[in-house]
């Protein structure tokens, strides 16, 4: 993409503004670095949580995969807003009620047990590690697609602003710049999503123009969206948009490992840990919950309008009719910025000037399009990523909406990558380095070493996302498996489960471990060949790599029953501190709520 | 056990109560209507959509939403009813 002065511009704006705030919002004290103090409100916490979980990849990608996935790309939108409900019902209100300040923090007091702590280290550096190397690499393809640098100089610059706001200014200034974060993130994607809304059916919110009938003049005009959509496609020879592909068995594995994945993310569960109270804490996850939806009911809409705005500029009427298919010549101007990029590929198969896309690989279009004298399908290449991008001008927007689209990826990237930072760098330096290593750590020290853990996870995640194991979306998905099979049991057993003893806790994480990553490798290589081929007859019970996470779990909440059958139960002490958990005021202590009456 | 008059035990057995509802909601709407049942439920048109589509790419969000606040104002009453809340 040519490099614009005003993308620069508002690119430019909003980084100065996240700056400002980071520096005005620093952190004094430990409270402050590792929670923001613990003060911060229900409300604002659900908007620094929103863009914390909103990456770079749900900004730009997931409306493409939709688009390109139909029916079948729904588990991404029920998994990652569901997880949201178990957090809010099994951990946030009770992880807040403890008081750590870190995830492994919480496990170890739990449990009593230096082991469990220092294992849930290693699982969180795992977990946030590869989500934060997929995120920088994000932040790497954003800036060098929107300003124009190479993919290097990106990473450099992204890593450079996240250093300065979670290194000197802690999770005080993580959370303010997220919230300003967010709001540019919502801005940016839901202004380009009206307009085309309105431009296809009149109705200026994408939710209900997803429902609506089509008035644009097309093949669909005059039919609902998703019939029309179901009806282009089928005709040219693709899966119905709106049928399930895949197995339900398959389906429900993804939909359970991502839903549990979410819930036990450690970047998203340490945001709790900041609100002022136990109550705070669960109306938290609400507003939070409401700030992602807002962004993810919008995101299906824009792929089914994208994939139908796409698939009828090609094919503008009747199969057959040779005036239906676009002219090359004639092309908007969107298609011919896009195929500068290399991003949208055309190839002119039969040479008869216009361009034909149909599903080629299907027996009955194959027999037809021969018939036509068609080649095959034309359209050769079409990244996914563009068809967000590409909203503002497929709508017909001005210049400055573009340049807040860049603005908004820019901000969905860094916000996550500095909350994925955060958590790295306190599990180094609250649990490594204080809680095992050097318990005498004063306050003033653990915060030099948290920044320092920071510079060091910034460089780490920024070396990783430069040289990423495997395309960022394969990375970040395992991150998910990884959580659901590691952490969810042992958070989840420690509020519900008095008698589970650090023994079951311990064998449980490390099974759950063992057997994940020796999954992924197995079928996605990441770090060396793949072992096996990554398709349905390989995979056990016909479970992807992406829903095996739920398998791990399974598999580690069995041993730790197990285990802690075989072994001896918790002393008395731990289980009264997990009976604590549960009420928000200790039984019996005097309440607060007549301060003030005579 | 330190709970002589069963408070925190009767607490204990609201709040799994409460817990028990918002789960099989949830588990009701992701994986039931959502994925499992997607298919006969999208016999059921409603305007433009198909329910068991709806439910996958919209309703099941507005539903979450709906279950978290109403378990955060669940909670809230069985905190107060037990002396327990915050203030």
């Amino acid at each position: 993409m040519d490099l614009s002065f005003l993308t620069l511009g508002v690119v430019g704006a909003s980084l100065a503004l996240y700056l400002f705030i980071a520096v005005r919002a620093r952190a004094l004290g430990t409270r402050d670095f590792y929670v923001a103090g613990g003060k911060v409100p229900a409300l604002l916490n659900g908007m620094a949580t929103a863009a914390d979980w909103m990456s770079a990849a749900s900004f730009i990608s997931l409306a493409g995969v939709i688009a390109f996935g139909g029916f079948d790309a729904s588990v991404y939108l029920v998994g990652w807003t569901g997880g949201y409900v178990l957090l809010a019902v099994l951990l946030a209100p009770y992880l807040r009620k403890c008081g750590t300040l870190t995830v492994p923090s919480f496990l170890g007091e739990r449990y009593g047990s230096p082991a469990a702590r220092a294992l849930a280290v290693l699982c969180v550096l795992l977990v946030s590690g590869v989500y934060a190397a997929g995120q920088m690499h994000g932040v790497g393809i954003v800036f060098s697609r929107f300003l124009g640098v190479d993919l290097t100089t990106g990473v450099l610059l992204g890593m450079l602003v996240v250093m300065i706001t979670a290194g000197v200014g802690g999770m005080k200034a993580v959370t303010y710049t997220q919230v300003a974060q967010y709001s540019v993130v919502v801005v940016a994607y839901t202004v380009p999503a009206a307009f085309l809304a309105f431009s296809l059916t009149g109705v200026p919110v994408p939710q209900l123009a997803f429902g609506a009938e089509v008035t644009a003049p097309g093949p669909g005009h005059g039919l609902y969206l998703l019939d029309a959509l179901d009806t282009v496609l089928q005709d040219l020879g693709f899966a119905a948009y709106t049928r399930p592909g895949r197995s339900t068995l398959d389906l429900v594995a993804v939909v359970l490992a991502l839903m549990v994945g979410t819930a036990s993310l450690p970047h998203i569960l340490v945001r709790f840990f900041t609100v002022p109270s136990v109550r705070d804490a669960r109306r938290s996850v609400g507003w939070t919950l409401i700030f992602i939806a807002l962004l993810y009911t919008t995101v299906p809409a824009v792929g089914a309008m994208a994939r139908y705005t796409l698939t009828t500029t090609i094919q503008q009427g009747t199969i057959g009719d040779p005036q239906a298919n676009l002219s090359y010549a004639a092309r908007p101007d969107w298609f011919r910025h896009w195929e500068r990029t290399g991003l949208l590929v055309v190839e002119d198969r039969n040479g008869d000037g216009r361009i034909q896309y149909y599903n080629d690989r299907d027996p009955i279009m194959q027999r037809r399009a021969e018939h036509l004298g068609w080649r095959g399908n034309e359209l050769t290449r079409i990244d996914p990523d563009i068809l967000v991008l590409a909203t503002p001008e497929i709508a017909g927007l001005p210049d400055w909406v573009g340049a807040l689209v860049a603005a908004g990826a820019v901000a969905a990237a860094l916000s996550t990558a500095s909350g994925l930072l955060m958590v790295m760098a306190s599990a180094l330096s609250h649990d490594l380095l204080k809680g095992v290593w050097f318990p005498a750590l004063s306050d003033r020290a653990e915060i030099r070493a948290g920044r320092l853990a920071t510079l060091g996870a910034v460089i780490g995640a920024g070396l990783l996302g430069l040289h990423p194991p495997g395309a960022v979306a394969e990375v970040v998905a395992l991150a998910f498996g990884l959580s659901a099979a590691t952490l969810f049991p042992a958070l989840v057993f420690g509020v519900f489960a008095p008698s589970m003893n650090r023994q079951g806790i311990v064998a449980g994480m490390t099974v759950g471990l063992v057997f994940t990553v020796g999954y992924l490798l197995i079928f996605k290589g990441v770090v060396m060949a793949p072992l096996r081929e990554n398709s349905a007859a390989h995979w056990l019970l016909g479970i992807s790599p992406e829903g095996i996470g739920s398998v791990g779990m399974l598999l580690n909440t069995t041993v730790a029953l197990v285990v802690a059958r075989l072994t001896p139960s918790p002393p008395e002490a731990l289980r009264r501190k997990v009976r604590d958990l549960r009420t928000p005021r200790a039984i019996g202590t005097p309440s607060t709520r007549w301060r003030g009456v005579p | 056990m330190n709970d002589p008059s069963g408070t925190a035990a009767a607490h204990w057995r609201a709040t799994l109560r409460l817990v028990t509802v918002c789960l099989g909601v949830w588990a009701g709407v992701a994986l039931g209507c959502s994925v499992i049942f997607a298919e006969q439920l999208d016999a059921i048109e409603l305007g433009g959509f198909r329910l068991g589509f709806w439910f996958a790419q919209q309703g099941s969000m507005v539903l979450f939403v709906l279950v978290v606040f109403f378990h955060a104002w669940g909670m809230n009453e069985i905190d107060r009813a037990f002396d327990v809340d915050e203030d």
